[in-house]
């Protein structure tokens, strides 16, 4: 596992050689243009990376913003997960059920959570209960939608020996269903943590925040310091790359046997 | 052979089985007064043409689809276990994401079986070894070849002990060396655990290699169109001529035109 394939460093040097082209790009053209309002350089906003536990502009620390944010997330993904899976499972196992549910999930679906913001808002008042409800709500169908499609793509022949062993429903959604569904439901969280993460920054840029990645990108644009504002880009970027490299490598170790017969 | 008094007691009694597949425009009688009985460790083939009602009789003996009529009677085994028909699919069916061991051990963990841990741990350890897999008792099943993934099949339905194996076309889907390996491991099997064996094939040579007893089913909807005994001894050659004879008997009256297609039935 430590060693790297020759060709898997060719393929890894492509994409950084693309990276640091970029960040060359970047860095020249902020010193032609040598005005911070508009273009800050590498230097600097690297400046506020590598002091991530100091005070940014009197504040919290970059990495205090950054476990507030991290912390909400987390928060409304396992909330959303708790309600969606189940959900999931039985709209996939009752036709019944699909098709009380259908139509309403189809039409809240395509709703973008921030939209929900102005309710949220009057529902919960400023701060973070509406935060956790958009995240929740933004991580909420894409897991219930890869759980039902799990559910679905069981294979009935599994069904069938299920049954020659006289299994209850229980033990059928329990020893079937759901060990047969699970790479499709990791599938949902992978993605419903990409976009509660989106979620989470955005929700975080309305009024009333005091704190998180997203409030700090404001309150950094409000003072015209666009150096914070890279930086807090930088690390939301690396903390999506990050979990998604984690999902990935759930996905490998335990779900290998996934599409092979 | 099961011995002295093959016949005396049936461990299965099929009377009168009768089944229709009804669907919304159109209704498919598959079955039309099936009668037979198995005798204790006795190797039942079912033969006949395509779409005659081989697999649902095989599906409603293992309680996987309901007959409209007839009765099916199974003598209480001794052991008192809940299940007493176990049944083997074309594809072996294994949970990929189980290893062979836990496949093995699946119908046991159910609430219908109340087996105690070290039972559950001496069946499986003894069922690898039955299928000669004890070194891949950790794999999953993608990594094992097909004759393999077969053989895990065959232990994860005997692990219940059942009164009768159901084997629905299961060897069809292997190439004909691990094929008739199997076969013979199915014989042996047999002889080793006393089991009770009804298979649906569609190969006459396979259907005499192991049979005791081939029933042959009609056209659509299938009846009992005739009983051939296979009297030959084990090991059974395909080059001797009696066995070629039998075979011969067998394939002359397994005929089909295959008219009658019906959408509504099961895969």
């Amino acid at each position: 596992m430590v060693l790297i394939s020759k060709q898997k460093v060719r393929e890894y040097g492509k994409g950084l050689a693309i990276i640091i082209l970029l960040l060359v790009a970047w860095q020249c053209a902020a010193l032609v243009i040598d005005n911070n309002y508009i273009l800050p350089s590498l230097t600097e906003i690297a400046d506020v990376l590598l002091h991530p536990l100091q005070p940014v502009l009197g504040g919290e620390s970059l990495i205090a913003n950054t476990m507030v944010s991290l912390k909400e997330v987390l928060t409304g993904f396992f909330c959303a997960a708790a309600l969606a899976i189940p959900l999931g499972l039985l709209i996939g196992w009752s036709s019944e059920v699909q098709a009380y549910l259908n139509p309403a999930t189809q039409i809240l679906r395509p709703i973008p959570p921030i939209a929900w913001m102005p309710f949220a808002i009057a529902w919960f008042g400023i701060g973070i209960n509406s935060i956790l409800f958009i995240i929740a709500l933004g991580a909420f169908f894409p897991i219930l939608i890869n759980t039902v499609d799990g559910v679905k793509g069981i294979r009935v022949r599994w069904i069938e020996v299920a049954e020659m062993f006289h299994a209850t429903t229980f033990e059928k959604l329990r020893t079937v269903v759901l060990p047969g569904a699970l790479p499709r439901i990791w599938t949902g969280l992978r993605v419903s943590f990409a976009i509660a993460w989106m979620c989470v920054v955005a929700a975080e840029m309305l009024p009333g925040t005091t704190a998180g990645l997203g409030f700090l990108i404001m309150y950094a644009y409000n003072l015209g310091q666009l150096d914070v504002i890279g930086a807090g880009m930088v690390v939301i970027g690396i903390i999506g790359l990050g979990a998604d490299m984690l999902f990935r490598a759930g996905q490998d170790r335990f779900f290998s046997w996934e599409g092979k017969d | 052979m099961g011995g002295e008094g093959l016949m005396a007691e049936p461990v299965l009694s099929i009377s009168g089985i009768e089944k229709t597949f009804r669907g919304e425009s159109e209704s498919c009688p598959a079955l039309s007064g099936v009668s037979f009985d198995i005798a204790a460790e006795e190797i039942i083939c079912i033969m006949g043409p395509s779409g005659c009602g081989k697999s649902t009789l095989l599906r409603i003996i293992g309680g996987l689809e309901h007959e409209d009529k007839g009765s099916i009677h199974t003598r209480a085994e001794p052991l008192g276990e809940g299940v007493s028909a176990a049944m083997i699919f074309q594809d072996h069916a294994l949970f990929p994401w189980l290893s062979v061991e836990e496949n093995i051990i699946y119908g046991l963990r159910l609430s219908a079986q109340k087996v105690p841990d070290t039972e559950v741990h001496r069946r499986v350890d003894d069922l690898l070894s039955l299928i000669h897999l004890t070194s891949f008792a950790r794999s999953l099943p993608h990594e094992l070849s097909g004759g393999m993934k077969q053989r895990v099949s065959v232990a994860r339905a005997l692990a219940i002990r059942p009164s009768i194996l159901l084997m629905d076309e299961p060897f069809s889907a292997l190439d004909i060396f691990t094929r008739r390996e199997l076969e013979d491991e199915i014989l042996r099997i047999r002889q080793e655990l006393k089991t009770t064996i009804l298979m649906v094939t569609h190969n006459p040579e396979e259907a005499v290699y192991i049979a005791d007893r081939i029933i042959i089913l009609s056209e659509r909807p299938g009846v009992v169109a005739g009983i051939v005994t296979v009297p030959l001894p084990h090991p059974r050659s395909p080059a001797d001529p009696d066995f070629i004879r039998i075979r011969e008997e067998v394939a002359g009256r397994v005929k089909g035109k295959n008219v009658v297609r019906c959408g509504i039935q099961h895969e």
